[in-house]
């Protein structure tokens, strides 16, 4: 029997949701197994990091990787999964572009650790302790890591091959993203493993999306009753399918929300926030500079909003730290 | 693959759903908001000159900063942007955030969307317990805590239990997360809360579907106590084992309840028990800080709850001792009854066996079948009531946001959350006490107490690393990656150091479940 193709997954900062995709593929992971030799799945770094260090170079044929990139391990283990593989694949919206834990970037460290340990209303610590990466306690040395001031995505630590998108991505989209790369004709390098057409083509309410949408204000989801039926973005509001990638069938809007972008924009969009919020711009109703403005001002969060998935691979990056510039600590 | 005999297709079924679940479980999630385990336990333990040990640490090594980034992000998104605080409950913090913009909005849901919540949320409390039975802490009793650890994994409990219930349990997982993404979109980070209601109504139809699942998953929940009380009551040396003192902590125990004091998932009020047992205190969500207080460690992230007007008196247990527990022990614990029929007799049963309050943490494994019987007949009651389908789904907001907190019962324990914004309703300041959180202390002494009974010098048996892990598994196997995570396969880190700070040993047990020593 000819060996079968080796496959790896790993993650770093992600919440175990991009896990469940795979697992969600219950009776269909029957083909996967038949047709691959996992020959590592996402474990601590620590005790198999050995195991892959003694593979030859390129002896992984893919190597899923999911989550955001914020501590030294995980780069490493980036650069050590890069180096073992055919092809690394960044699985899910933490690893394609950051993901909402990249909302962190609008933050620095310490400003997270002063809101953690300093500043919440529950926490009693009048010495002002705060976790350190060596501490002495009654003689003994413990240590904890460091964590990064910036959240970064995969492919800003290394070379990534293909992208599977979705927060987390649904069990057909890594389905079919995992049939083309065992397939013999590989799509171009750097290609998103998803339909490379808006939401909106897919979406159930499709029909009734007019031809052309023309806002007086937004909405907020509380502010309204959610028509079951209507688009969303013709109810005014913020439904990011027109400028996120298909997909995943349009879950959040089956479930009567908009959608929130985590799938990242197509192939013809570099910036995902600034391509939808350039699109809506130029949907106002208002010829004057001032009435743009009140409309677009009904926009609560257009950061959080519009780069909710994508802010560290965005052009944006980061909210620019003061005095420092290195990128990273 | 098409020309495959059913032989090889039934090995290759069991090898792939073996993999994928042992992957499932082996994952290392957020144990709190700010903190979530890299992907193994860190234990450091420390002798003093005579080779005993004086301290041992768990520490929870990572940080993401939730609290913080969320400052600025409009309240209704927070039920979606906190779910991504953990991929494996996110409807628990889904729905704590709901519950939270209730308050901050001063609405009312109407009945049919209560009625959801709480279906959607019953549903997915049963998954949550089932499968937590099953892969993380059944294997210990079921396959046994001696068993060599390459069998003491999902895959020997299929090996007692039989195939056919192996694949009613991942049949079972996926139908019920079915259900979950029905109503609300996806299983995986669900988008139906929203202040005053729910975003979907409930179909005819979709009743259905709920009642057919409801009524297998009773009779699944049945199964698994018959189970339970088969393997585990009838083996004097597991009851041993759970009785043993170094699995017993005399602390407060917290859980919310209903007006009768029956335990409650979603809604109630918090009530606290002393560690005899008696009511210490019982106060509704608004009155958290009051009581809830967060102790700071420079050596882990986490941070350690305790009853504030009690007082942090270190890592020590008794009635002095603000610490307390919390997950489906503690809510037996603080309550009177179950609310349901079937539930009601175990939980009799549970107690008339080992008296009341129960103070072995291994018993939390026991209460967490009573629990997913309760969670499955919930769903029964839910799905048949006649106000689900009822169109009338969302109160409106009128009232300006100002604050607002949120309480539900996560399959680990109580979850808090709290926000604070401005008047167009964006966050000024989040609040966030975690189930794990609760338990941290407890877990910490538990940590030290198994390795004080179970480690003399620098002779560490391979064993201890079992029974050191099965002293905080059983507060949730999805605790923190060190818990979440097959028993026998979790990649765990032990090392013991002198007074003197040189290290003595080092144990390493692999995702395989073999053992080095360094
Ligand atoms: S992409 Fe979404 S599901 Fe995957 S790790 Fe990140 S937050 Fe979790
Ligand atoms: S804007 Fe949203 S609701 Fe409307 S068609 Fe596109 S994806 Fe569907």
């Amino acid at each position: 029997m000819p060996e079968k193709p080796k496959v790896a997954f790993y993650w770093c900062a992600s919440c175990g949701g991009c896990e469940e995709a795979v697992v969600d593929l219950a009776e269909a992971i029957l083909d996967v197994v038949a047709a691959v030799d996992i020959v590592f799945w996402p474990v601590a770094l620590d005790f198999k990091r050995k195991d892959v260090e003694a593979m030859p170079e390129g002896s992984i044929l893919v190597s899923f990787v999911n989550g955001a990139i914020r501590t030294s391990e995980q780069a490493d283990m980036a650069h050590l999964l890069r180096s073992k593989s055919k092809l690394l694949v960044a699985l899910g919206s933490c690893s394609h572009l950051g993901g909402i834990p990249g909302l962190a970037n609008l933050f620095d460290r310490e400003s997270i650790l002063n809101a953690v340990y300093l500043e919440s209303p529950s926490t009693v610590n009048p010495e002002g302790s705060l976790p350190a990466t060596h501490h002495k306690d009654d003689g003994h040395t413990v240590e904890l890591p460091r964590f990064y001031n910036t959240v970064q995505a995969l492919d800003q630590v290394v070379e990534v091959d293909y992208y599977v998108p979705g927060c987390p991505p649904t069990p057909r989209i890594f389905r079919t993203a995992l049939q083309t790369l065992l397939g013999d004709e590989l799509p171009a390098k750097g290609t998103v493993l998803a339909p490379d057409h808006a939401l909106c083509d897919e979406c159930p309410r499709k029909d009734t999306k007019p031809e052309r949408l023309s806002f007086v204000e937004f909405k907020r989801p509380q502010q309204v009753l959610i028509d079951e039926q209507e688009c969303l973005l013709a109810q005014g509001l913020l439904c990011m399918g027109p400028a996120t990638r298909a997909g995943c069938e349009a879950l959040c809007v089956r479930g009567n929300m908009p959608c929130s972008g985590c799938c990242g924009p197509t192939s013809r969009v570099k910036d995902q926030g600034a391509k939808i919020l350039s699109s809506l711009a130029s949907l106002v109703e208002g010829k004057e500079e001032a009435e743009i403005d009140r409309i677009l001002s009904t926009i609560p969060d257009p950061a959080g909003t519009f780069y909710r998935y994508s802010l560290p691979a965005s052009l944006l990056h980061r909210k620019k730290l003061d005095g420092c510039h290195c990128k990273n600590r | 693959m098409p020309d495959q005999s059913q032989e090889t297709l039934r090995k290759t079924w069991q090898e792939g759903t073996a993999k994928a679940n042992t992957n499932y479980v082996r994952r290392r999630i957020t144990i709190d908001p700010i903190t979530r385990l890299e992907g193994h336990g860190k234990i450091d333990i420390f002798l003093d000159a005579a080779g005993q040990v004086e301290r041992a640490y768990f520490q929870v090594p990572e940080l993401r900063g939730f609290e913080k980034f969320v400052q600025g992000r409009p309240a209704e998104e927070m039920p979606q942007i906190t779910s991504r605080i953990c991929g494996v409950c996110p409807t628990a913090h889904h729905m704590a955030a709901t519950k939270a913009l209730d308050a901050l909005y001063q609405v009312d849901p109407p009945p049919a969307a209560k009625k959801i919540r709480e279906l959607i949320y019953s549903t997915f409390m049963t998954e949550d317990h089932a499968l937590h039975f099953y892969f993380l802490g059944g294997p210990d009793f079921v396959v046994g805590p001696e068993a060599p650890p390459a069998e003491r994994n999902v895959l020997g409990v299929i090996g007692k239990v039989g195939v056919e219930t192996g694949k009613k349990v991942i049949a079972m997982r996926r139908r019920l997360r079915e259900l979950i993404a029905l109503v609300g979109g996806k299983a995986a980070h669900p988008v139906f809360g929203l202040p005053g209601g729910v975003a979907k109504h409930v179909t005819s139809d979709m009743r259905k579907q709920f009642q057919d699942v409801a009524a297998e998953a009773v009779e699944f929940a049945q199964f698994t106590l018959g189970l339970f009380e088969d393997v585990v009551l009838k083996n004097t040396d597991y009851v041993n084992l759970i009785l043993s003192d170094i699995y017993t902590h005399r602390t407060y125990y917290m859980g919310l309840v209903d007006d009768s004091n029956r335990v409650n998932f979603y809604d109630g009020q918090i009530r606290v028990v002393t560690p005899e047992g008696k009511e210490w205190k019982k106060f509704g969500p608004e009155q958290y800080l009051e009581n809830v207080a967060e102790h700071v460690e420079p050596w882990s992230y986490v941070k350690f709850c305790y009853l504030k007007p009690v007082g942090w008196k270190g890592f020590t247990e008794g009635i002095e001792s603000g610490i307390y527990s919390v997950a489906p022990l503690a809510r037996l614990n603080v309550s009177d009854g179950m609310a349901t029929p079937l539930a009601q007799t175990a939980y009799e049963k549970f107690f008339s066996t080992l008296g009341k309050p129960v103070h072995h943490t291994l018993a939390n494994h026991w209460a967490r079948v009573v629990e997913l019987l309760y969670a499955a007949e919930r769903m029964t009651e839910l799905a048949a009531d006649p106000l689900l389908t009822d169109g009338n789904i969302r109160v409106l907001p009128t009232e300006k946001p100002r604050e607002g907190i949120g309480v539900v019962e996560a399959p680990r324990g109580t979850l808090i959350h709290h926000y604070q914004t401005d008047e167009n309703g964006l966050i000024q300041k989040a609040n966030l006490i975690v189930a794990t959180q609760n338990n941290a202390a407890r877990i910490a002494m538990s940590v030290e107490k198994a390795a004080k009974g179970l480690i003399s010098g620098a002779d560490v048996p391979e064993g201890v690393l079992n029974k050191v892990e099965m002293a905080f598994r059983a507060y949730d196997p999805c605790h923190g990656c060190a818990t979440h995570s097959l028993p026998g396969s979790m990649p765990l880190l032990l090392r013991v150091r002198s007074h003197t700070g040189e290290t003595v040993a080092v144990l390493r047990r692999d995702f395989n479940g073999s053992v080095h020593r360094e």
